[in-house]
């Protein structure tokens, strides 16, 4: 029995006429957007759920507030990754307030201020948040409109609003900041709303440009790194060289002498120096490091035989689907299994955090994806009532997943603990972030199929085996600076994602009308290497390896893959998307093309309950050499009603050359007792002459229809669509992730 | 003490003279543009200009800057009177967590001073030590070309003011 990495063993939103903006609205039970649930047939139910994230916080006054000045803030909570919310929330607002984009203030994912929605992730940022500041941005209109009609004396119906004004035919008006009162405002929403006509939208639907662009191309203060506070002191820490090594012996003397330094803060196995100035913790770092001696650590598997060590740990198993219909006579059957190794979240910013303990009270300021569960885990951490602990969301760097974020916070914390009244700025090194962030875990995917001979699918088989697809806090044992305090905490123990949204197994259902079907979850609950949320999760790998096989199938039947996709897809929506990414690339053109070309084909909706999105790529690969190049890629995406379509193609864009990334060169390299791939030279990563040649987004738009996720729905499919058109210009399929020049190169034999 | 001349005008700075450049412009003359990725040189986040060519200021000590010119994107222009540049990066959208944007900038503007007119090739060759995580990629090098003199690229993304 090999022994694993300890902590992983046993415990993871106009009728012009006559000048005037006359309201136009579309009554309440005809409107899709009410609820995620309201396209479902069937009654409907006497008292169906709050819309989205009005289910976390029901008051209206928790999601907007209009002061005495007439100036309205919007509270969510949710957070700024980059993926735009700040800009397509305000859109919302403003369309269901009837007033400019400009007038909208946001506040975003703060323990003091804003509703609590738990993390920003899984693409549910429209979805939760969106929906629940366009249902409650238009029930607080409605309810300006009711105090103005009995103010004035009018019927409701007889007011017209524009730009935050409530007027009557007389002339006589009343503003929002004039109607709007605490008690107005707080009170419960409703379930139903009486949402605006989306043919009458005049701000959801544009291409409002970021808000938070010209500060960021300009050097403006963006980002949680650019926060100078008074007093401030700069932190690094000291990471063993391997999970799990222990601090044998430190003389600290030497470092502590050191120009500027204030303290090192040992605890345990736990170290870290606070300096005056940044490039002094940093080179105090360095000779902390030197001095240290480490005993111990985990021994890891061998990465050349990863896959069957991953086969080969024990698994909980979870029948996902069984579907079971008269089937004809299957004519053959095909088997592979697919691989995907650990790959990194890679945010170019290392992770980041400011901490500051003073008056008995803790203050964080992090780019964690979920500030109110990491408020609980901190104030378990440091022993403190969680109401003693405040954590605010600043932009970070990219995040991508469960990154460093919440740990940094962690290191902040514990050296703000140990050294209170300034606040404390912590931010890792790139190495630290490559070893010690929690990685994509490491799938197998073994699919057999059978297929009649007309060429249709009659049998379906899928079993997807992977550790847990998130470690996030959780306990303060799954903040990892804990793992190393004199008294360890031990993480929570590792439990799969339910479906229907699923963590290892989301995606690993097909979307395709398959009569027989069958799909199994192998949940391995004791993990080598230390795993969690990667942006799409097992999608990425599902869709993968279901899309790459679904191309085997449609050959093996001598059939299209678009046309084999097409007669297997019941869903219209779906079946857009495909036909629209299709004639967008020309995929039906006749024209060979040139030798060593080829074109790849991949189509998923995200959960199978968020964004459709179709892939169509064109890819050349150099003989000589296996490597491929990108040639262009043609996107279809279905996001529901589009609030920014253009932030929809840039998620979508970023998606596909992100992608592309993970699924040609990336992957985690490790020895017995230590993670090798430390930087950007062992972790390389798509650079400029490699990025695809052109990139189309078509954006599908449903005006009216719910918000589907958006952010995650390119990962799975451009996989797919890059290694179906690798073996079409090869006529070699390949199953390992990455495509790398030297597999493709041994794969086609020269 | 050593004297470093930044966007045109002299600073007096009190630093060991080893520390990298990126400390001092971040935290002694307070200036956000550049940014710490690697500290290794990979990554680009950092990119600044001195004497009008692209380095890495998380590599090059102070020690070796006085009498040169640094240059960042705080020199360049300013969000109400923004650079030709800053104002293409803006027009194309160009970022989304926009992390490496500023170190971006920087080495484009390094391009484009000593070639205004560069090919599609060349912008993508020279753009090759900065890195970018959310795949922004498409718009960076749209944002580039636009900024360039006297050369129209094929806009693979057309029909982006088409549909809506």
């Amino acid at each position: 029995m090999r022994r694993r990495i300890e902590p992983a063993v046993t415990r993871r939103h106009v009728l012009v006429g006559g000048g005037a903006l006359i309201v136009s609205f579309a009554l309440a039970p005809s409107s899709r957007l009410l609820a995620q649930d309201a396209g479902a047939a069937g009654p409907v139910p006497a008292d169906p759920p709050l819309p989205g994230g009005l289910k976390m916080a029901s008051n209206l006054d928790a999601w907007i507030r209009i002061d005495k000045t007439g100036a309205i803030t919007v509270f969510t909570g949710k957070a700024e990754l980059g993926q735009g919310i700040k800009t397509a929330l305000r859109q919302v607002a403003a369309e269901e307030l009837m007033v400019d984009f400009e007038h909208i203030n946001l506040v975003t994912a703060d323990t003091a201020r804003t509703p609590n929605e738990g993390y920003t992730a899984g693409s549910h940022s429209m979805q939760d948040s969106g929906t629940a500041i366009l249902n409650a941005t238009a029930q607080v209109r409605e309810l300006l409109i009711a105090a103005a009609a009995s103010r004035l004396g009018v019927p409701v119906a007889q007011l017209s609003v524009r730009n935050g004004v409530v007027a009557a035919a007389d002339g006589r008006s009343l503003g929002y900041a004039e109607l709007a009162s605490d008690e107005a405002l707080g009170v419960t929403a409703k379930a139903r709303s009486k949402l605006r006509d989306p043919t009458a939208y005049t701000v959801i639907g544009r291409s409002i440009e970021r808000v938070d662009i010209p500060a960021k191309v300009t050097g403006g203060s963006a980002y949680l790194q650019d926060l100078r506070l008074p007093g401030m002191v700069h932190a690094r820490v000291v990471r063993p060289p391997a999970y799990g090594a222990r601090l044998a012996a430190l003389d600290s003397g030497p470092v502590a002498a050191m120009p500027g330094i204030v303290k090192v803060v040992r605890d345990g196995s736990y170290l870290a120096v606070i300096a005056e100035q940044e490039f002094q913790a940093v080179a105090a770092m360095a000779s902390l490091a030197a001095a240290a001696e480490w005993g111990g650590g985990a021994k890891l598997p061998s990465q050349s035989e990863i896959y069957p060590y991953l086969q080969s740990l024990p698994a909980q198993d979870d029948v996902i689907l069984d579907r079971r219909q008269p089937m004809p006579a299957a004519e053959r059957t095909l088997e592979v299994e697919y691989r995907r190794p650990f790959q990194l979240h890679g945010s170019i910013g290392p992770s980041c955090a400011i901490a500051q303990y003073a008056d008995d009270a803790l203050t964080v300021w992090t780019h964690s994806q979920g500030v109110f569960p990491l408020r609980k885990a901190l104030a378990q951490l440091v022993n403190l009532a969680p109401d003693k602990v405040h954590c605010m969301h600043v932009e970070g760097s990219g995040c991508y997943g469960h990154n460093g974020a919440d740990d940094a916070a962690a290191d902040a914390a514990l050296i703000a603990m140990a050294f209170p009244g300034p606040p404390v700025r912590v931010q890792w090194m790139r190495e630290q972030e490559h070893m010690f962030e929690p990685f994509g875990p490491v799938m197998i995917a073994n699919v057999r199929a059978s297929l009649a001979s007309d060429g249709t699918v009659v049998d379906w088989q899928y079993e997807v085996r992977s550790n847990t697809h998130s470690t996030r806090p959780g306990g303060a044992g799954d903040l990892m600076p804990s793992w190393f305090l004199a008294k360890p905490l031990a993480p929570t123990t590792p439990k799969p994602i339910p479906q229907p949204e699923g963590g290892g197994d989301r995606n690993a259902i097909p979307l395709y009308s398959f009569p027989n079907a069958r799909v199994v979850h192998h949940f391995v609950p004791s993990m080598p290497l230390r795993v969690s949320a990667l942006r799409s999760l097992g999608a990425y790998m599902n869709i993968f390896a279901i899309e790459s096989f679904v191309d085997e199938l449609a050959a093996a039947a001598g059939l299209d893959p678009v046309a084999f996709r097409l007669a297997h897809l019941d869903d219209a929506r779906a079946r857009d998307v495909v036909r629209t990414a299709a004639e967008r690339f020309g995929w039906s053109n006749p024209a060979v093309l040139p030798r060593r070309h080829g074109k790849g084909f991949a189509f998923a909706r995200y959960k199978n309950l968020a964004a459709y999105a179709a892939i169509a790529a064109e890819v050349a690969v150099e003989h000589e050499t296996g490597a491929v190049r990108v040639l262009r890629v043609v996107a279809a995406v279905d996001s529901g009603q589009a609030v920014n379509p253009d932030g929809i193609r840039n998620q979508i864009e970023g998606g596909i050359v992100q992608s592309t990334s993970w699924t040609l060169h990336e992957a985690v390299t490790f020895e017995a007792d230590r993670i090798t791939s430390v930087d950007w030279s062992g972790y390389p990563i798509l650079r400029f002459p490699a990025v695809p040649g052109s990139i189309e987004v078509h954006v599908i738009d449903r005006p009216g229809e719910p918000y589907l996720g958006t952010g995650e729905a390119a990962q799975g499919p451009t996989a797919a669509a890059l290694a179906n058109a690798v073996a079409d210009a090869t006529k070699t399929r390949l199953r390992e992730l990455p495509l790398t020049r030297q597999r493709i190169k041994a794969a086609i034999g020269i | 003490m050593l004297t470093l001349t930044v966007n045109g005008r002299p600073h007096r700075v009190d630093a060991d003279p080893a520390t990298p450049l990126l400390y001092v412009l971040r935290n002694d003359l307070g200036l956000n543009g550049a940014k710490f990725g690697c500290g290794l040189g990979q990554c680009g986040a950092c990119t600044v200009m001195v004497d009008g060519h692209a380095v890495f200021a998380c590599l090059v000590p102070i020690s070796v800057l006085p009498g040169r010119d640094v240059m960042t994107i705080e020199g360049l222009g300013s969000e109400e009177d923004p650079s030709p540049l800053q104002h293409a990066f803006v027009e194309e959208q160009a970022a989304q967590c926009g992390y490496c944007i500023a170190g971006m900038i920087m080495r484009a503007q390094a391009l484009l001073e000593h070639n205004p007119s560069p090919s599609e090739e060349e912008i993508r060759r020279h753009m090759s030590p900065n890195l970018c995580r959310c795949g922004t990629h498409m718009r960076i090098l749209r944002a580039i070309k636009r900024a360039s003199q006297g050369t129209r690229f094929a806009d693979a993304d057309s029909e982006k003011r088409v549909v809506r």
